[in-house]
């Protein structure tokens, strides 16, 4: 549901059925809705079986690397006699992606769930959320319902009766991008500045505090209890275009479109459908002119790429994107994609952590550079500059938020390259004589 | 231990620039149900130094900033260096290091609201909070405006954050509305 809004009817509202229903936020409510029955099934499982369940259902991670979450489950080597941790990624941080916000603060509990699910199923005692720390109200939801979980015995030191014990702790992060990376993340949960680790190893082998971690994203997490509820088969079954991508998805739409909020459809969903019927299309007397449909780090699809898309992991790479985190923002043509592009590249100067050469350096000169195009200080070298820059940022550094940067100033230029053509061109026609250096 | 060297060395003076400029003398955070409240944190993680980040935040939520002092005395709790203590707390936006207005305002001005006009949010705030400037606090003490970096809820397009409190899709001509709430 895109909440503020009615359900669309074409949506398919497996996650988001109670966004907007206030009730579903307390444990009574959240009960009365079905709540902790998926966990009060798994308790009562072998731990390899849910893993086998969720294998089957073709669960892949949602927050954005699209990593099969069964198969990341089977890394967890149960009795190797050492603790087992699982940490849950709501540092929901990448410009467009609000989906986990909404799933926090309207279902808290499907979370609590969902983590409690995941532990018993990796064999760990204890479960981290990391929530970016802007995010006061999910923080506050989701302290609410790990209190009157732990006050119920539904997690804690016997877990609703079955003798283990579950821990769920909310951690609250303060302001740091980089932590949404898994290592970054880690660190940042020991108390360290949240530079991301090398891998290998990884999380599996040696995560935090150096011991076997999973780390899952929220909505990952929450969509293991349906799964465990209906059947691996059933959540097969939400499939429209190729099995690879199974289930349904949450995409939060925001920019230049008439309804802007989160939206689940299933997986190969027609792009054009979803833009122009679930979210309203354009704004009156405006037409699209490109789409990044999986948060500011993927390619900029333009609008005939993104109406030829089957809203799917393989879907949007035959486009020339990713599905990402499925943050979609739409920019319709009163915006300068420089404009656009540069403010995504100040995003990720602001953001680098300043570990790896390539990146601290290469974001901050691509955002100079695209300003000064921006301003009409820019040359047609400048062009070539930032494409080799971009080169240089790709594949060479720890972490990828320095592909990140690249992707869509490399993306933005191969594709509306016009736009700054023709930014650059002005300066010849009007000559700024104190060129800025 | 005494409490003069807890945490490692004493900084000299003049590293300690808050103390002359902030009047009153430092007052421990950390004590009675503060302390417990940390007390119950540590029981959370397998280390001491995991339980920083929630540390610093306590004394914000106390003293609205992270002084020098409180650096000293997070430091000795936790067995870390007052050394370490900063360079975590440098490492994350959200920490403040000097004292901010009593209202801090952080406007979102990412793309997905930047393309919503949400620097013209931002002028309007900087307009009628007398503010002038992004990261200077007002003359009557009571607001600081930044540009923050997505805050997460683009949809809602532009969002703000006073202080714990967050509000969606604030425009321009709302903003006088909004401060006249606050004040």
């Amino acid at each position: 549901m895109g909440y503020p809004h009615y359900p669309h009817e074409r949506e398919s509202t497996v996650l988001s059925r109670y966004f907007g229903d206030a009730e579903a936020r307390t444990l009574a409510g959240w009960k009365k809705r079905g709540g902790y029955k998926a966990l009060d099934k798994a308790l009562g499982m072998a731990p390899a079986d849910i893993v086998n369940v969720i294998k089957d259902s073709g669960l892949r991670g949602r927050g954005g690397a699209g990593f099969p979450t069964g198969m990341k489950w089977s890394f967890m080597k149960p009795g190797d006699g050492k603790p087992h941790y699982l940490c849950c990624n709501a540092d929901e941080s990448e410009p467009g992606t609000f989906k986990d916000r909404e799933l926090m603060r309207w279902t808290p509990h499907a979370l609590v769930e969902g983590c409690a699910i995941a532990a018993h199923a990796i064999g760990a005692e204890t479960a981290y959320v990391y929530i970016r720390g802007e995010f006061t109200e999910p923080l506050y939801w989701m302290d609410q319902a790990v209190k009157e979980a732990y006050a119920a015995g539904i997690i804690g030191k016997n877990a609703m009766g079955s003798g283990k014990r579950i821990d769920v702790h909310v951690h609250k992060g303060a302001g740091a991008y980089i932590c949404g990376e898994e290592t970054a993340l880690m660190e940042s949960l020991e108390g360290r500045r949240g530079n991301p680790r090398i891998k290998p190893p990884f999380p599996a082998v040696s995560g935090v505090f150096g011991m076997p971690t999973t780390i899952n994203n929220v909505e990952t997490l929450i969509a293991a209890a349906p799964i465990l509820m209906n059947g691996a088969d059933w959540y097969k079954k939400m499939c429209l275009s190729n099995p690879k991508s199974t289930g349904t998805k949450l995409y939060s739409v925001c920019g230049n479109i008439l309804r802007p909020g989160t939206y689940e459809v299933v997986m190969g969903f027609s792009f054009r459908e979803f833009l122009y019927d679930v979210c309203g299309g354009p704004m009156h007397g405006r037409k699209f002119k490109a789409v990044i449909p999986g948060g500011a780090s993927v390619p900029i699809q333009t609008v005939e790429e993104a109406e030829a898309t089957l809203m799917d992991y393989e879907g949007f790479v035959a486009q020339g994107s990713m599905l990402g985190s499925g943050g979609v923002i739409v920019i319709d043509d009163a915006q300068s994609m420089v404009t656009v592009i540069a403010r995504i590249a100040r995003f990720f100067a602001h953001e680098s952590c300043g570990q790896c050469t390539q990146c601290r350096e290469g974001t901050a000169w691509t955002t100079k550079i695209m300003e000064r195009i921006r301003d009409g200080q820019g040359t047609i070298e400048d062009l070539d500059t930032l494409l080799d820059i971009g080169e240089q940022m790709t594949g060479k550094t720890i972490c990828v938020l320095s592909d990140s940067c690249a992707v869509p100033v490399v993306s933005g230029i191969k594709k509306f390259r016009g736009e700054f053509e023709a930014l650059i061109q002005g300066r010849r026609f009007h000559p700024v004589v104190a060129a800025v250096a | 231990m005494t409490p003069d060297l807890v945490g490692g060395l004493e900084s000299p003076d003049y590293a300690s620039h808050d103390k002359a400029a902030h009047g009153p003398p430092y007052t421990s955070v950390f004590v009675g149900e503060v302390r417990t409240e940390l007390d119950e944190l540590l029981t959370r993680y397998p280390t001491k130094m995991a339980a920083l980040l929630p540390a610093l935040w306590i004394v914000q939520r106390e003293h609205g900033w992270v002084s020098e002092e409180a650096i000293k005395e997070v430091a000795g709790l936790l067995d870390l260096t007052p050394a370490y203590v900063k360079g975590v707390l440098t490492f994350y936006t959200m920490y403040h290091q000097h004292p901010v207005g009593k209202y801090f305002i952080q406007v979102c001005t990412t793309s997905p609201c930047g393309i919503c006009g949400a620097e013209d949010v931002v002028r309007a705030f900087l307009r009628h909070t007398n503010a002038g400037e992004l990261g200077v606090t007002s003359p009557d003490g009571k607001f600081t405006v930044i540009e923050v970096e997505c805050l997460g809820a683009c949809g809602f397009a532009t969002p703000v954050m006073v202080n714990e409190e967050f509000i969606e899709s604030v425009t321009p001509d709302k903003v006088p509305e909004l401060l006249a709430r606050l004040a």
